[in-house]
């Protein structure tokens, strides 16, 4: 029967490989080889793509916007530094797995409050939230070292083979690989009948219910995954730095991440990760020619982009990078701004 | 015969107003029930309490005997009850492929697979396939919904219900706003649904319901007015009155 094999195919080509995907990882890794004096950078601009990916799967599937993503990353970051400074779990690997499910179990707890509401409820709570736990850092500095940080940190090598370097070159491999490992493992999720609810939901929550989709169990679990990303991005915040300290709750964090996003654009995975490669350019060139007013060219960007509309500059501006996107995304590239991002 | 779908004693207010009053309706297995009223009835308040989107003041409702009133949205369809949206509530950036696709897999109890890839099950993909011929959607699987033609859009409407395999199936109004040249597909949809769905019709369109239903309950200002065969409530005085009017003639 040609109807069956023609849907099979069809419903299968959506998740295939394409060439430009495959070039966008061999690129990432050549840069690694390529810039040896540049590792703090390219692990920062990894760290911060692992975490937009976070704010992406929820925000670009499943429609759920946040202002408060910085909660998990500091989370994960305060749980990986107080399990090595107090040698609880020396594996950095296995670390970076507890302070992540930690992450996500407050991930869990909080999606309750989350899931009801819509956008401007959801992004009080998740600011509020993000505040909340900020403060509680601070109150409790006799675990977190209040203001000071977590002081004293030292990582054992990476599965007991890899020590950590002065100059971060473990730090960037180790980086790009948990990017990669968990980069494939979202790929997969939103490409399952799970994700295809998750973007039903987005579109119309009320017709996703009307066909059977159970709404609200399919966000607590997006949320909780997405808190678990979050969490492992600021575990390795906290173990390639070997800091962490109170601004990993803070709310520029967590807008940075909407900028990010904003940048890169949502729903296709890699508008996260191109997005933190152009922000923390745009961040180093502006610190570069202005060290103080940076966040003036970096405002002026982020009005241009939403008034302009990322669509025009695509087309007139960025020709190029926009056709590598085009070939990325296919044609679902969901590069709409989300109305939230007026912030 | 069993009774496919019943309220008892419905009823629903919004502040002061009552919407729905006193509704007691039997919906018969296998039946094609059509409910009609004038504008502002409370058509579209009844459904919206049949599927669970509201929540009746009083009263209960009931599928195959079983008590529904308490559940949620999605455990109703899961119990055979699905719906059709009277203004297209379709998923503007998927595809019919991708739209079908969710419905089946939600149905088979496979919606929550997270590390299977879509289009590796063969049973999904076999229902997938025969829905869409069915429908006549297999040449535009691939377009996004937002770029259909309306007809279309309102076939994959009813076959998106269909997907969810029900047995009792609530139409609102199927053919609202389609144009002349693609009404014949819709109405053709709607004749050749299977015998053994129970539907219940809610339609604006007198020559539509005269042609396919066979009962009709008559709702005004919330509560029933009367119900009977086809002919029974044409010759009916009291609903010429109110409702038919100006359409009785035609």
């Amino acid at each position: 029967m040609t109807a069956l094999s023609d849907v099979s195919t069809h419903a299968m080509a959506i998740a295939r490989w394409r060439i430009s995907e495959v070039a966008f990882w061999v690129l990432a890794l050549a840069c690694a080889f390529l810039f040896p004096s540049r590792y703090l950078i390219m692990t920062d601009i990894v760290r911060l793509g692992l975490f937009a990916l976070s704010l992406d799967l929820i925000l670009g599937y499943a429609g759920i916007v946040s202002l408060g993503h910085a909660a998990f990353f500091g989370v994960g970051a305060y749980s990986a530094g107080l399990l090595a400074l107090h040698g609880i779990i020396n594996e950095p690997v296995i670390a970076l797995v507890a302070a992540g499910l930690v992450a996500a179990v407050l991930g869990f707890l909080t999606s309750f409050l989350v899931i009801r509401g819509v956008d401007l409820t959801r992004l009080m709570v998740t600011l509020g939230i993000a505040l909340l736990l900020e403060a509680l850092a601070e109150r409790f500095s006799d675990i977190t070292g209040g203001t000071d940080g977590l002081q004293g940190i030292e990582m054992q090598p990476i599965l007991g083979l890899f020590a950590f370097d002065m100059f971060g070159r473990t730090g960037l491999f180790y980086s790009l690989v948990v990017l990669f490992i968990l980069f494939l493992l979202a790929r997969r999720v939103v490409h399952s009948p799970f994700g295809l609810s998750l973007r039903a939901i987005k579109n119309n929550p009320l017709r996703a219910a009307a066909i059977g989709v159970p709404v609200n169990r399919r966000l607590i679990a997006i949320y909780t995954l997405a808190a678990f990303y979050a969490g492992i991005a600021g575990a390795l915040f906290t173990q390639t730095t070997a800091l962490a300290s109170l601004d990993v709750f803070s709310f520029e964090r967590s807008a940075d991440l909407m900028l990010v996003l904003v940048i890169g654009g949502t729903g296709y995975l890699y508008g996260g990760l191109i997005g933190a490669v152009v922000f923390k350019m745009l961040q180093e060139l502006f610190q570069s020619i202005t060290p103080q007013y940076w966040l003036f060219w970096i405002g002026l960007v982020l009005v241009v982009i939403v008034m302009v509309g990322r669509a025009r500059i695509h087309r007139f501006v960025l020709f190029v990078p926009n056709l590598i996107i085009r070939q990325l995304a296919g044609r679902k590239a969901a590069v709409a701004v989300p109305e939230s991002d007026a912030s | 015969m069993t009774i496919a779908l019943e309220t008892r004693n419905l009823e629903k207010s919004f502040g002061g107003l009552r919407v729905t009053r006193d509704l007691s309706l039997k919906v018969m297995q296998g039946a094609r029930h059509a409910l009609i009223g004038p504008n502002g009835a409370g058509k579209t308040t009844v459904i919206n309490q049949l599927t669970g989107v509201l929540t009746p003041n009083s009263g209960r409702i009931l599928l195959e005997g079983h008590d529904i009133t308490g559940l949620s949205v999605h455990r109703r369809v899961l119990r055979g009850l699905s719906r059709t949206f009277q203004i297209n509530q379709l998923y503007a950036d998927l595809t019919p492929l991708e739209t079908i696709g969710l419905a089946v897999s939600e149905r088979m109890g496979r919606g929550g697979d997270w590390w299977r890839r879509m289009g590796t099950r063969d049973d999904v993909n076999a229902e997938i396939a025969e829905i869409l011929s069915r429908f006549h959607l297999l040449d535009v699987m691939t377009e996004l919904t937002s770029t259909l033609p309306y007809g279309k859009q309102r076939l994959l409407e009813i076959a998106v219900a269909i997907a969810a395999k029900p047995r009792v199936l609530l139409l609102d109004e199927p053919a609202a706003g389609v144009p002349e040249s693609e009404r014949h597909d819709i109405l053709a949809a709607v004749a050749a649904l299977p015998r053994d769905v129970t539907v219940l019709l809610i339609e604006h369109d007198m020559d539509l319901v005269f042609s396919f239903a066979d009962r009709i309950s008559v709702l005004v200002n919330g509560g029933l007015l009367t119900e009977g065969a086809p002919d029974d409530v044409a010759r009916d005085a009291q609903v010429r009155a109110v409702y038919l009017g100006e359409a009785a003639d035609a």
